[in-house]
Formats: structure tokens, C-alpha cells, sequence
């Protein structure tokens, strides 16, 4: 709820005309961010959708295309992202408690892992071209009663892990002027508000692929 | 409303991140126990614990306002809904035998 | 014939401010770069009047086709490009935007006292994202425009058409994340931003309709544009998710699809159904009966929206207990809009009420929505819909409803408004006859298609039997109507312009209306309020001596 009567200190650099005050921006920050997760939430989901339909109407093919995948590379990139997700979580810890030279050092780590993970999945990629595995006319599987649900499997394959890969390129680029804007010194324990957004931007990311690497990798 | 000044110790951020990696292999190594329909089940469970973990420790949702935590679960919510009312339709098909019906 | 208006006045003249959003600031580059959510909302209003005159024009060469029984006028190509050409742009870049981007855009803020919207810079890349979309959509009409319909079902969308499906489709994608972004503002706009004293119970109804649109515009929104790219990858790549060549299902496609394009129905109407309940109190001078319910009902068809997607899908392969379901939720969802409508009915008893041209529009959509809706309860039946399905009994049961509902709601919010928007008074005995004129032309337009579907005449076709002569008979009439309509268009675009320049000032409540809007300046001033206004009352507190 707007506070009309705050003729108490200061205005803080970071507020704006049309606020109050600092806490019900970052309030309004705060939810924004959420209902653009809740927005990506079903922004994936329509895929997830098509995922649950055609797993079950296909369920031989799907596991045997999802043996084409490499588990170990999957297993190797889960745990970059989870590791991404804490350093982020520390990067937020950071903010808060005002240490910045930590703050800087955490998001760089956040973006050399996201940077890692995005590298595998090149390699992973490629692999898929060579093997004659991507959808289309070229595509070929060595059981052809199984050729149809394949092509659906790497379909999805590609445009759920493509979209989340999107989300991990632009989510990089978003990063990288947060990373020059720590280190210049723009954050403090008062305002800390694209850190903490881009932390639950981050997080989310990694629920996408925390779900997709058993439903993709795993059968 | 000051959700913003809960501060996690660095232990606890890293337990939570130790959870998350367990589990991960954990699921891995159950995907190569053939447990036939649930397999998918203990995939998913799994999936939904670490989603959760991320989602309440990571995110904060768990010292988040009310309606924070109201706005994180509508999303699951209609994506729940999208999948139940699809669902419902091609499960239920040929139910009534009626070709076509 | 008087003007209603001035009997509200003192005897001093009203006046306007000398400084206000539209002269606070010079130059293209102050509207093109603005933050103001006013000057946004002027932006909007000029690019989906633009809109709006395309999909007529369309609207017109199909009705000037169907005058004659031969397909004379346009091939049968052509004129498939002409009825996909008038719904995508009356869908994606009218029906939607409209309420909600230019009065919503306008009124939200001031409607709760706040000084702009949470996201100003957000709001302003909603309109770029439009017209970014917008674009794409022209782009496609002029290389050779699009055949699918609206509604671009596969296999035909990904595996057969020959015309720019992707054009089109990523102009759809781009113009939902502009409605998604305006959604996302209003919602933490309504939440984290409202006056000292407003509170939920005291929101204007016109605030309660466009949260529930605001939800449903984020929750579903995002599921068509991921349908709308994965079927440009199914054209594009030969991903297969639809066409059953490559292992798809193309009911699919119509689930993803109308997962959101059914509760888009209610993106389109609930915004009208808040300025109807605005215009309503305003002139019966009273409040709206049954406020709670009224808002409530707003909340009940944005939630019972989203489970009734099935009933466009009753020929389909859907399965008989999904449809049952599906026809069920469908007629649960006539239960809050008929509470709507049995409310203003019931506000306007006993209330003072002034015939002022706003509430000629109020009072035509409680009408011609409750035909609207009424009708589609025959629809949503699922023996009734096989015979009714693809006629033009739906394509008139849907124009009762986007026409008859959300362009008159439209229009009556333009006209109520119109004095705050640009602080000067239009001429109300022409905006009156506009009113009858859009009015007679409506029901001229689309009653006979009513006929006409009931009788079996398939939509989406340009040439109709000869022998059938009532359905020539029918069908002239419908284009006469539309003719008429056109005009009942063309009329406040001319009396209203005329106003901006030439009209008197309205000062700051030329209705008597109550509301924050009313005690600001009009127009207002680019913060909206001199000071943060202190609610102290409920909406709609029309004081007794008025009456």
C-alpha cells in the first residue's frame, strides 16, 4: 500500500518520480518479476504440454531416441546449473550483507558456469547434426517403425532445450552490465533490486532444466 | 512486507546446494533401475523436490510476502489446469465406443 | 434538444489548466519517447484507430462480396486472405488492445490515485512491441497476405498453405507480449500503487475488470506464443509437433490454441463490461447494485474462462466425456455475466437517469451482449453446436459479443472520457445520433446472419447458392446494415476530432461523475494530481441530494 505521508530523509538516487517510496518499488519490482515467471511458466508449459501428450502416445520411441542423448554430458551440465544457481543465491547474499567485492566475483562465476553450460550443449548440439538426429528432412533413426515418435521427441528436444538455451544467452547479456554495475559500486544493502530480480530470472532457468534433463536424459 | 532483509547464511545456501546435487545423481542412478511405470513417477518426484528446494531456499519464496507465494503457485496452477482438461480429453477417448467418439 | 452537460455547470465557466500532459512537453521525440502512461495511451489510440479502419475495410470487402450470391467480386483466394486479413487485425491488433491499452493505459492510474504505472518504461515498450507486431502483420498483408483464418489451424497452416503464415504468426507473437506487458503493469500497478484509502472494496469496477483482465492476459498469452512457434517450426524446419505427415496431432494445436484464444474472448469483453459499470453509476447517479458481486463476477469469468476452451472443438476427435465437460463449464460461465447484466438493470431502477450519448452506448451493450451471450448458450450445447458449428449463426453470435459488446463499450468509454483525455466538450446531439446510427447499422449487420446460420449458410465462403433466394435477400441486408455501421464509425472520428481543436473546455467534471478521474484537472496534469488525493469513500458515492 502507497505511504503518502514520508517526509522522512532523503531521496534515495534509485527512486523514482512515481513511487512513494524505495520499499514500495522494490516492492512493485519484486511482483513484476514474479508474474514474468508465472508468464514463463506457461510459456514453457504449452511445450511441456505437447512433451506429456506425445510421451504417452509414444512412449517406445521416446526412450529409445532419448538413448541417443549423452546422460553424462546432461549430468555434467545439471550440476554447472545448480552450481550457477548457488553462486547466483551467493551473489544475492552479497547484495544484501554489502560485501562487493564478493557480489562481483559470484556474478562472474555465475556467468563463466552459464558460459560452460551453454559450451556443452554446442558440443551436444553438433552431435545430433552428425548423427543425422535433427528434425527435418535429414533426419534418420535407425528403427524405422520408431522414426516417427523420434523426429517428435527430438522436435521437443530442440525447441524445449533451444528456448532454454535462448533464456541462458539473453539471460548473459542481461548479466554483463549488472557485472560492471557491481563492480562500480551502484549496490548497496538499501538498493539491490536488478540483482535480486536477475536472481529469480536465474533460478528459474535452472527449474526449466532441473525438469528437462529427467524427462529428456533419463528414460 | 520487508521480505528483503532476510539474510541466508552461506552454510545454509550451500546445504541446499548439496541437496540439489545429491538428488540429482540420486536420480540418475534410480533412471538405471528398470522399475517399469515408476520410473516416471520417481523421476518426477525428484524433479519436484529440487524445484521446490530452488524455489523456496534459493528464490525465497519461503520469506516471501503472501502474495508472492500466491503468484509463484497460479502459474503451476493453470499449467495444471492446461494439462488436466488436454488430458482428460485423450484418455477418455474410444471410452464409450463410438468410433470416432 | 439540450446539452445534458451543462445543467452540472456553476455559473463560472470551466476552464482549462494551462499546463497539462499534452502541452507539458514539444516535439515528436517528447511522444515518441514518453513515460507518461496518458501519452502512451494517446499513442495507442492513434495506432489502433489505425488498426481498427484495416480490419474494416476487410470487413467491408466481404460484405460488398456477399451482396451477390456469385463470387464476382473477389476469387475464392482472395477472399480467404480477406476474412484471415479482417480477424487478425481485429483480434490481435484491435479487439485486444483496446480498452485496455488506451483507457486502461489512461484511466488505471488515475482511477486509483497513483502517479503513472509501476512500469513506465515497460509500458512504453508495450507499444513498441504492438506496433513492432503490427508490422509484421502489414508486412504480411502487403506481400500477399495470409489464408488460414485467424485461427491458423494445422496440418493447413504448417504443411499446405503457400502464404506468409510466419509473417503473420511472429506479428501475433510480438503483439501478445505487448498485451502481456501491459497486463504485468496493471496487475502490480493495482497492487503496490493505490492512493492512501483505496482499498479493494473501494476500487472503481472498471479497476476489479481490468485485474481479471490483466490475469488472464499473463497466464494465457504465453501459451499461444509458444503454439505460434512451434508451429513456425513446424513450417519453417519440419519440426513435428501438428501435422500428422510427420507423427503430430493437429488437435493439439486447437488446445494450445484455444487455451488461450477462449479466455482471450473475455481480454476482449470484461474491459467493456468495467466501463459499462462506470458509465451506468455515472448516469443513474447512483451506485452500482451489488458492487461486490459485480466485481467478483469479474474474477469468476476471468477463472471459469479458462476451463471452457473445449467447446470450440465439439467436431473434433474430442473425446465425448471432454466435451460434456467442457459444455458444462460453458454454461457455468453464463452465470457471472448474467449477474453483470441483472446488476446494471438493477442500478439503473429508480436511478436519475440522463440519456447523455455515453449511456446510449451502455445501455445498447446491456442489449446486444445479453443477445450475444444468450445465443452462445445454444452454442456451448453440444447437440445444437453440431449443426450450428462453422455457420453464420456463430459468426453473428461472436459479433454480438466483440461488436455489439466490446466496440460499443469502447466507444461509450471513448465518449465518457473524452472530455478528460483532451479537457474539451464534443457535440452531443451528433454523438447521439452516432450512437443510434452504430446502433441500427449493428443490428441491420449481423440479426440476419443469425438467420442465415440457422438456415445452414457456412461461414468462410464467397459464393452462396442462387437458388436460396432469402439468403440473398438476408444477406443484402446484412451488407446494407454494414454500410450503415461504417458511417456510425466515421461520425465521432469526425465530431470528436472537430472537438480536440475546436471544442469547448469541459473542466474538470463535465458529468458530475464521481471518481478520482473527475477531480483532477482535464485534461490532467502529467503527474496526474497536484497532491496524492486521500480516499475516504466507496465508489460510486453518488450523495442522495443528486437524485
Amino acid at each position: 500500500m502507497a505511504n503518502g505521508s514520508h517526509a522522512h530523509a532523503a531521496h534515495h538516487p534509485m527512486l523514482q518520480h512515481h513511487f512513494d517510496t524505495l520499499e514500495q518499488q522494490q516492492n512493485a519490482s519484486l511482483l513484476g518479476m514474479w508474474m514474468f515467471l508465472v508468464t514463463e511458466v506457461l510459456f514453457f508449459g504449452g511445450l511441456f504440454m505437447a512433451y506429456i501428450l506425445y510421451r504417452w502416445l509414444y512412449n517406445a520411441s521416446f526412450h529409445e531416441a532419448s538413448h541417443e542423448l549423452n546422460v553424462w554430458l546432461g549430468l555434467f551440465n545439471t550440476a554447472v546449473l545448480i552450481g550457477s544457481s548457488l553462486t547466483m543465491a551467493l551473489a544475492v547474499r552479497a547484495s544484501k550483507t554489502g560485501e562487493k567485492s564478493q557480489l562481483v566475483l559470484f556474478l562472474i562465476l555465475t556467468l563463466v558456469l552459464g558460459g560452460i553450460f551453454l559450451g556443452v550443449k554446442v558440443v551436444e548440439y553438433a552431435e545430433k547434426f552428425t548423427h543425422h538426429l535433427v528434425p527435418g528432412e535429414h533426419f534418420a533413426f535407425h528403427d524405422a517403425a520408431l522414426k516417427d515418435g523420434a523426429q517428435i521427441y527430438f522436435s521437443l528436444y530442440f525447441a524445449m532445450t533451444g528456448l532454454h538455451a535462448t533464456h541462458m544467452i539473453l539471460g548473459g547479456l542481461v548479466l554483463l552490465p549488472i557485472i560492471v554495475m557491481a563492480q562500480r559500486g551502484w549496490f548497496s544493502p538499501e538498493w539491490y533490486t536488478p540483482i535480486e530480480l536477475f536472481g529469480l530470472y536465474w533460478h528459474f532457468v535452472d527449474i526449466v532444466w532441473i525438469f528437462l534433463f529427467p524427462l529428456l536424459y533419463l528414460m | 512486507m520487508s521480505h528483503q532483509h532476510h539474510i541466508p547464511t552461506k552454510a545454509s545456501l550451500f546445504a541446499v546446494f548439496g541437496a540439489l546435487m545429491v538428488l540429482t545423481v540420486l536420480t540418475v542412478l534410480v533412471s538405471r533401475v528398470n522399475l517399469g511405470y515408476l520410473n516416471l513417477p520417481v523421476a518426477l518426484a525428484v524433479a519436484v523436490t529440487k524445484a521446490l528446494l530452488v524455489i523456496l531456499l534459493f528464490m525465497e519464496v519461503k520469506y516471501s510476502p503472501k502474495l508472492v507465494q500466491v503468484t509463484a503457485a497460479a502459474g503451476f496452477l493453470f499449467f495444471g489446469i492446461m494439462i488436466l482438461y488436454t488430458m482428460t480429453d485423450y484418455l477418455s477417448r474410444n471410452m464409450i465406443g463410438v468410433a470416432g467418439r | 434538444m439540450h446539452d445534458v452537460r451543462t445543467l452540472e455547470h456553476d455559473s463560472s465557466a470551466p476552464t482549462t489548466p494551462d499546463v497539462h500532459y499534452l502541452n507539458a512537453t514539444h516535439g515528436a521525440l517528447s511522444w515518441f519517447f514518453t513515460k507518461d502512461h496518458k501519452r502512451i495511451a494517446l499513442l495507442y489510440l492513434y495506432s489502433v484507430s489505425a488498426f481498427f479502419l484495416v480490419g474494416g475495410i476487410f470487413a467491408m470487402l466481404i460484405r460488398l462480396e456477399l451482396a451477390t450470391p456469385q463470387g464476382d467480386l473477389l476469387s475464392a483466394e482472395t477472399y480467404n486472405k480477406v476474412f484471415t486479413a479482417h480477424g487478425v487485425v481485429m483480434v490481435f491488433f484491435f479487439l485486444i488492445p483496446s480498452i485496455p491499452a488506451i483507457l486502461g493505459n489512461f484511466l488505471v492510474p488515475l482511477m486509483i490515485g497513483a502517479k503513472d504505472l509501476a512500469f513506465p518504461r515497460i509500458n512504453l515498450a508495450s507499444w513498441y512491441l504492438y506496433m513492432a507486431g503490427g508490422l509484421f502483420g502489414i508486412a504480411a498483408l502487403v506481400s500477399g497476405g495470409v489464408d488460414t483464418g485467424w485461427t491458423f489451424y494445422t496440418p493447413y497452416s504448417t504443411a499446405a498453405s503457400n502464404t506468409h503464415v510466419v509473417l503473420t504468426a511472429v506479428g501475433a507473437f510480438i503483439a501478445g507480449f505487448s498485451s502481456i506487458f501491459t497486463g504485468l503493469n496493471f496487475i502490480v500497478t493495482i497492487h503496490t500503487m493505490r492512493a492512501p484509502g483505496m482499498t479493494w472494496d473501494r476500487l472503481p469496477l472498471f479497476i476489479w475488470s481490468h485485474y481479471a483482465t490483466s490475469l488472464i492476459m499473463m497466464l494465457g498469452t504465453p501459451v499461444v506464443a509458444v503454439t505460434l512457434m512451434m508451429l513456425v517450426l513446424e513450417r519453417t524446419l519440419k519440426f513435428g509437433f501438428f501435422n500428422p505427415d510427420l507423427g503430430g496431432d493437429p488437435v493439439l494445436f486447437q488446445h494450445l490454441f484455444w487455451f488461450y484464444s477462449h479466455p482471450a474472448v473475455y481480454i476482449m469483453v470484461l474491459p467493456g463490461m468495467g466501463v459499462i459499470s462506470e458509465i451506468i453509476a455515472a448516469f443513474s447517479r447512483k451506485p452500482v447494485f451489488g458492487y461486490k458481486m459485480v466485481a467478483m463476477a469479474s474474477l469468476g469469468i476471468a477463472l471459469i474462462g479458462f476451463l471452457v476452451w473445449g467447446h470450440h472443438m465439439f467436431t473434433t476427435s474430442q473425446s465425448t466425456l471432454a466435451a460434456v465437460t467442457f459444455s458444462f463449464l460453458s454454461f457455468l460461465v453464463a452465470i457471472p455475466s448474467a449477474i453483470k447484466v441483472f446488476n446494471w438493470t438493477a442500478t439503473l431502477y429508480r436511478g436519475s437517469v440522463l440519456l447523455a450519448s455515453p449511456m446510449l452506448y451502455a445501455l445498447g451493450f446491456i442489449g446486444l451482449f445479453t443477445i450475444g451471450g444468450l445465443t452462445g448458450l445454444f452454442l456451448a450445447a453440444i447437440g445444437l453446436d453440431i449443426h450450428m458449428h462453422d455457420t453464420y449463426f456463430v459468426v453473428a453470435h461472436f459479433h454480438y459479443v466483440m461488436v455489439g459488446g466490446t466496440l460499443l463499450a469502447y466507444l461509450g468509454g471513448i465518449h465518457y472520457w473524452w472530455p478528460k483525455i483532451t479537457g474539451k466538450l464534443y457535440s452531443e446531439p451528433w454523438a447521439k445520433t452516432a450512437a443510434v446510427i452504430v446502433f441500427v447499422g449493428f443490428n441491420l449487420t449481423f440479426f440476419p446472419q443469425f438467420v442465415l446460420g440457422y438456415m445452414g449458410m457456412p461461414r468462410r465462403y464467397h459464393a452462396y447458392p442462387t437458388e436460396e433466394l432469402s439468403w440473398q435477400v438476408l444477406n443484402i441486408l446484412s451488407s446494407a446494415g454494414a454500410s450503415i455501421l461504417g458511417m456510425g464509425f466515421i461520425l465521432p472520428v469526425i465530431y470528436l476530432t472537430w472537438s480536440a481543436f475546436r471544442g469547448r473546455p469541459a473542466g474538470p467534471n463535465p458529468w458530475g461523475a464521481f471518481g478520482l478521474e473527475w477531480e483532477t484537472t482535464s485534461p490532467p496534469p502529467t503527474a496526474n494530481f497536484e497532491v496524492t488525493p486521500i480516499v475516504t469513500k466507496p465508489a460510486y458515492y453518488y450523495a442522495p441530494e443528486e437524485h
